[in-house]
């Protein structure tokens, strides 16, 4: 397996808080890659270094063979990262399938001429976009409600849209910031398989998640952040035993 | 709805069509200044048209609006007059006119990207006052603009021996130069209304809804959210200078005057009440608010008087109150506009709940 994404010594600092230290790590690909730590970790800092929001202080990334660092958060995207939001952010005014639909915008290439002309590449374009996006609504299950607007739907299918919204992206990484919160046992089972799916379709996952269950349960590989240092990495089960992640988690044994 | 009774929609097109063209012929029986009126009705159309696309579409709020108008305005009157002995034809000089303003669009977007809502509105606001001032300053120590006297004899359209300021009997009728005129914005009103309706249902109309709905969430889905907006500043522009152009050719003499904040208030207005990123609410925003000052000029006067037997309050006043009592009523029970698009509508009903 060849490495998909690497990030070397990456530091970022907010005023008085360094929110992440020299933090390293690779993602080969078809992975379902995880990453986790207690809140205030540095994980949300994480993805939005990654995806150009903020630049890092130090260090840099490197994907699909390229230097990221200085890119900004369309460049981003144009390389092959898609992401979702902790807190959803769809264009909730429009409907689910112009929220894919405008997903596919850096895959496509209409200007003012073919958009006000609609000669036929143009017409051929908007059909391939509405078609995929439709593809896209059917694969995440949500495709019955495509007409409505995304910020009517029930809590899970916002989260489902928001992914479909990213693959619309065609993006060789997607980046998900905690897409179980706020869901049920079964919806959270669900939303596994629909990861397991899109690995298996050939695109590598990075995930940010507290449900432990769901990371133990779909993660080949998994970080563990605290205070926005890097404090082990590796398989879930043996992650799950470090001595380190577990006083993260739980503080330190009073008589230990 | 879209497309359930095709045959339908083409009949009412048609039927829309054959009033529009007939129109002018019928105010004129009540007089040629009622197809004057209808011209500046349909230039505010073409404003209103521009700004919606900064306004409705990319969620840009522009209150220096009309600057681009007196752009055009200017190109035209400074390209086709005795001022400086040049008289170019219109066909050159409207797109001149519309290029410039674009040109001004892109100046104004560059620096102001960043900003959003009210600052956003600060800025143009004072965009269009600077705009305002310059033309009202430029006449020293080179006289450019001619200062607050304005620019006058700026020539009509003309192509060969056809003159939009002269009358003329073609087929039995009497064209005057305003209904020449009529027919010539009706033509470009049509064309931009046939360009903005494509551009809304379209990749790029896409972008813009993704940037007004969620700028962070549209630059993580790879739109580049700078180029868009620039693009949004730079088309109502160039349809600002291309009405300001045409607005030139009409009244034949502009002033600094014509350019007032108050303008600019006035097509927001326009956008706002007949329902911002609904083209066709805008449409009516624009055709209402051009012809009720109009319509009450002709009639609080002899309402006045056979009520009271003289003048009591001037049309003016009333005018300014009318307007006021109809955007509060707008903002209280209507507040996505009259002909309301279906995303404000949402945008607003869950705001209210």
């Amino acid at each position: 397996m060849s490495l998909l994404l690497e990030a070397s010594g990456v530091s970022r600092r907010f005023g008085g808080v360094q929110a992440l230290t020299g933090v390293s790590f690779s993602i080969s690909r078809g992975e379902i890659y995880g990453l986790i730590g207690p809140n205030g970790a540095g994980k949300t800092t994480l993805f939005n270094l990654l995806t150009g929001i903020y630049l890092p202080d130090e260090g840099s990334f490197g994907f699909d063979g390229h230097p990221l660092s200085r890119l900004k958060p369309h460049q981003v995207a144009e390389a092959g990262i898609a992401r979702t939001f902790q807190n959803i952010r769809l264009f909730a005014n429009l409907s689910a399938l112009e929220n894919v639909m405008i997903g596919r915008h850096v895959r496509t290439r209409a200007g003012v001429l073919g958009a006000v002309l609609r000669d036929s590449a143009t017409r051929r374009e908007e059909a391939a976009i509405e078609r995929r996006a439709l593809e896209l609504l059917e694969y995440v299950g949500i495709a019955a409600r495509a007409n409505e607007a995304a910020g009517g739907l029930p809590y899970g299918d916002q989260r489902r849209l928001e992914i479909a919204r990213a693959l619309a992206t065609d993006p060789k990484l997607l980046a998900l910031d905690e897409p179980a919160a706020g869901m049920n046992a079964s919806e959270t089972l669900a939303l596994r398989k629909l990861l397991e799916r899109i690995r298996a379709d050939g695109t590598t996952i990075l995930l940010i998640e507290h449900d432990m269950k769901l990371v133990m349960g779909v993660c080949d590989r998994v970080l563990v952040l605290d205070y926005g240092e890097r404090i082990a990495e590796g398989p879930p089960g043996e992650v799950q035993k470090d001595p380190r992640v577990i006083e993260a988690y739980l503080g330190v044994p009073a008589a230990a | 709805m879209k497309g359930r009774h095709p045959a339908l929609v083409w009949v009412g097109a048609g039927l829309v069509g054959i009033a529009l063209l007939a129109l002018p012929f019928a105010l004129a029986q009540a007089g040629t200044a009622w197809v004057r009126i209808t011209n500046f009705a349909i230039l505010y159309v073409l404003l209103a048209l521009g700004l919606n696309i900064v306004v409705g579409f990319a969620g840009l709020l522009d209150l220096g609006y009309i600057a681009f108008y007196a752009l055009g305005a200017y190109v035209y009157a400074l390209l086709a007059s005795p001022h400086f002995g040049l008289h170019l034809p219109f066909w050159l000089i409207l797109p001149i006119g519309a290029l410039v303003a674009c040109l001004f669009g892109v100046l104004l977007g560059a620096p102001t990207l960043k900003l959003r809502g009210d600052y956003l509105a600060i800025v143009t606001l004072g965009f269009g006052e600077i705009i305002r001032i310059f033309l009202n300053n430029l006449s020293q120590p080179v006289n450019i603009t001619n200062g607050p006297q304005g620019v006058s004899r700026i020539d009509p359209f003309r192509f060969g021996g056809f003159d939009f300021g002269k009358s003329e009997t073609l087929f039995g009728l009497a064209f005057s130069g305003p209904v020449k005129y009529y027919y010539f914005l009706l033509a470009m009103m049509m064309a931009v209304i046939f360009v903005t309706v494509r551009l809304q249902d379209s990749r790029i109309g896409r972008a813009w809804e993704a940037v007004r709905e969620d700028e962070t969430a549209a630059r993580a889905m790879g739109i580049n959210t700078t180029n868009i907006k620039l693009l949004a500043f730079a088309m109502g522009a160039s349809f600002g200078g291309l009405a300001g152009g045409m607005f030139a050719a009409i009244q034949g003499f502009i002033s600094p005057e014509s350019f007032v904040l108050v303008e600019s208030i006035m097509v927001v207005s326009m956008v706002v009440l007949g329902g911002m990123g609904n083209v066709w609410g805008v449409i009516l925003g624009a055709v209402l608010l051009s012809f009720a000052p109009e319509v009450l000029r002709y009639t609080v006067e002899p309402v006045q008087k056979s009520i009271f037997g003289k003048s009591l309050i001037e049309p003016e006043v009333i005018r300014m109150l009318l307007f006021g009592l109809a955007m509060v009523l707008i903002m209280r029970f209507r507040p996505a506009g009259l002909l309301p698009s279906a995303v404000r509508k949402r945008e607003l009903a869950e705001r209210k709940g």
